[in-house]
């Protein structure tokens, strides 16, 4: 039963769009990021693989920005939870007819939303300075980020099940985030990591949607990643089984 | 004879080895304002979540409107309005967007705006939550409840933390509920609020029921002593006091007499004895024990410990 999603999800994109700094944070640091660092990429290209300029920046510079918004939602995503928990807020709705993945599958059509826009401002913003090949099949990256972002969002609700107080998540969020994002394969291949390093990136969504978003954006199409999308299907499966049974609601 | 619309028997709910109430059994009846009463942690919210679904008790049978809370939540929840102890919304939402919300969850919703102007928010629909007051947010909480036209509220702790003039006004609205033939279920920790607004109540204490009944047969049953203080200048007045029947003792401090005893005719005893003896009276004042004095006197502690 799904009666009152809709009115829920809409209501908090509202309440979202109030909040200048978590807007400017959500929306600002990926386009701000994309922009200067196309800028640099732009002066030091000549082809989309120049071995001067780290992958990251370069031409892994759209994969590398377009995670940063599925981080910055995650760890938003962290801090609503633990602030709608502590304040109470969960357990008021709960006592409604509105059932409780109704509000959690709300929360994360919001994030999914903010990611499309995001990515849409960043690639026309950017287009100066990064201007993406007409190549590169835009819808297509558009649906793999998305679909990167479930898995990815479905282990913020094992964080937030596991962060005591709202003034923890940001810190906690942050400290499993980051690493995760240095051991994706986006910054040093996963194949150049220490063996015990491999075993935990192997582990972790982002390594798969790294893996994933890098191989649509060259046009390499779904049906050769699909070991990647098994991998992030699986994840999502198994972090929100977890989820559902260790997420406290008050 | 009016029907429960709640019973609950045998009642019991741990958490961990904490026993949080047990063997709570009590009935409320259709459209009447029933509290159940008792200091902090005695068991108040614990019991009221065991029966609006919030809970799933350990033991014990209840019905809400002919419902087990446990197996049919979903349906009870169409039926009844709850209002939380220290819930919150969201900091940004406005007023109509909440109403509007809450109207969404139910199949049959009443108008919002007309609930918004009943419980006098209508020059605050468009304010986020974060700056109402703290009675405009209980308003609040209680046009929620309401939205879904319920036949039970619940309402848990409802003027804890507001000011006499704000607490005064959110009684008016509770008892406006009653009065469009709802059954009110509360629980509060303030004696006096008990004692104005119940029709009846049940005296909890460490996660039991220790009595029941009105605020009146309460009082009667267990504090039935009355006093009387007389300002005369009768000096005999002190001798025709003491001679009534249940009079326990007259104290004399200069003109002013305490005059002591039980039952509940004993006001009317001495009225009729001043007017029998033609006692001229400068001032007459009576001291009645209150629900406050049935619970020290029930649990040998004050409510306030």
């Amino acid at each position: 039963m799904l009666r009152g999603l809709w009115t829920l999800t809409w209501l908090e994109v509202k309440i979202f769009a109030r909040e200048p700094l978590g807007l400017i944070g959500s929306i600002g640091i990926p386009v701000v990021i994309f922009i200067t660092f196309g800028r640099i990429s732009s002066r030091a290209r000549v082809s989309s693989f120049n071995p001067d300029v780290p992958s990251a920046i370069g031409a892994d510079l759209p994969i590398m920005a377009s995670l940063l918004i599925t981080i910055s939602t995650l760890l938003s995503l962290i801090a609503i939870v633990a602030i709608y928990r502590e304040g109470g807020i969960l357990r008021r709705l709960r006592a409604t007819p509105l059932r409780p993945y109704t509000i959690l599958t709300a929360q994360v059509l919001v994030k999914l939303l903010f990611t499309a826009v995001t990515l849409a401002v960043m690639l026309l913003a950017g287009r100066r300075y990064y201007p993406v090949d007409p190549h590169v099949p835009l819808l297509s990256f558009t649906l793999a980020l998305l679909y990167c972002s479930l898995s990815i969002l479905s282990l913020g609700f094992l964080i937030a099940s596991v962060v005591p107080t709202a003034r923890f998540a940001q810190p906690i969020g942050t400290l499993i985030v980051y690493p995760m994002f240095g051991l994706s394969g986006l910054f040093v291949p996963v194949a150049a990591l220490p063996a015990a390093l491999q075993a935990v990136a192997r582990v972790l969504p982002l390594t798969y949607a790294v893996s994933l978003l890098r191989g649509i954006w060259r046009g390499e199409g779904w049906a050769a990643h699909t070991g990647d999308a098994v991998a992030l299907a699986v994840m999502f499966v198994v972090l929100t089984a977890v989820s559902a049974r260790v997420f406290r609601w008050e | 004879m009016r029907q429960a619309v709640i019973q609950v028997a045998g009642l019991r709910k741990t958490y961990g080895r904490t026993v949080a109430v047990d063997e709570v059994s009590f009935d409320v009846l259709e459209g009447e304002i029933f509290g159940l009463i008792g200091p902090n942690g005695a068991g108040k919210t614990t019991t009221m979540e065991c029966l609006d679904g919030l809970r799933t008790a350990d033991r014990g049978r209840i019905s809400v409107l002919g419902l087990d809370p446990r197996r049919d939540v979903y349906a009870l929840q169409e039926r009844i309005g709850v209002q939380l102890q220290q819930a919150q919304l969201q900091k940004r939402i406005t007023v109509r967007e909440a109403v509007g919300l809450w109207a969404a969850l139910y199949r049959k919703p009443v108008d919002g705006s007309r609930l918004i102007e009943q419980l006098g928010l209508a020059d605050k629909r468009n304010a986020w939550f974060m700056t109402l007051s703290g009675g405009q947010k209980q308003r609040l909480f209680i046009a929620l409840a309401l939205i879904n036209d319920p036949e039970l509220v619940f309402l848990d702790e409802l003027t804890t933390g507001l000011d006499p003039q704000a607490r005064r006004a959110i009684w008016d609205l509770v008892r406006g509920i009653r009065h469009r033939g709802k059954t009110v279920f509360l629980t509060t920790h303030l004696m006096e609020e008990a004692e104005r607004l119940c029709d009846r109540v049940a005296i909890i204490d460490h996660g039991r029921v220790i009595d029941a009944g009105t605020p009146a047969e309460l009082v009667q049953r267990h504090c039935p002593e009355r006093t009387v203080h007389i300002a005369t200048d009768d000096a005999a007045a002190a001798g025709w006091f003491r001679a009534i029947p249940s009079v326990d003792s007259v104290e004399a401090d200069g003109s002013l007499l305490t005059i002591r005893g039980a039952g509940a005719d004993l006001v009317t005893r001495v009225i009729a004895c001043v007017a029998e003896r033609g006692i001229r009276v400068i001032d007459f004042r009576t001291e009645l024990p209150t629900l406050e004095d049935v619970f020290l006197k029930l649990t040998g502690h004050a409510i306030r410990d």
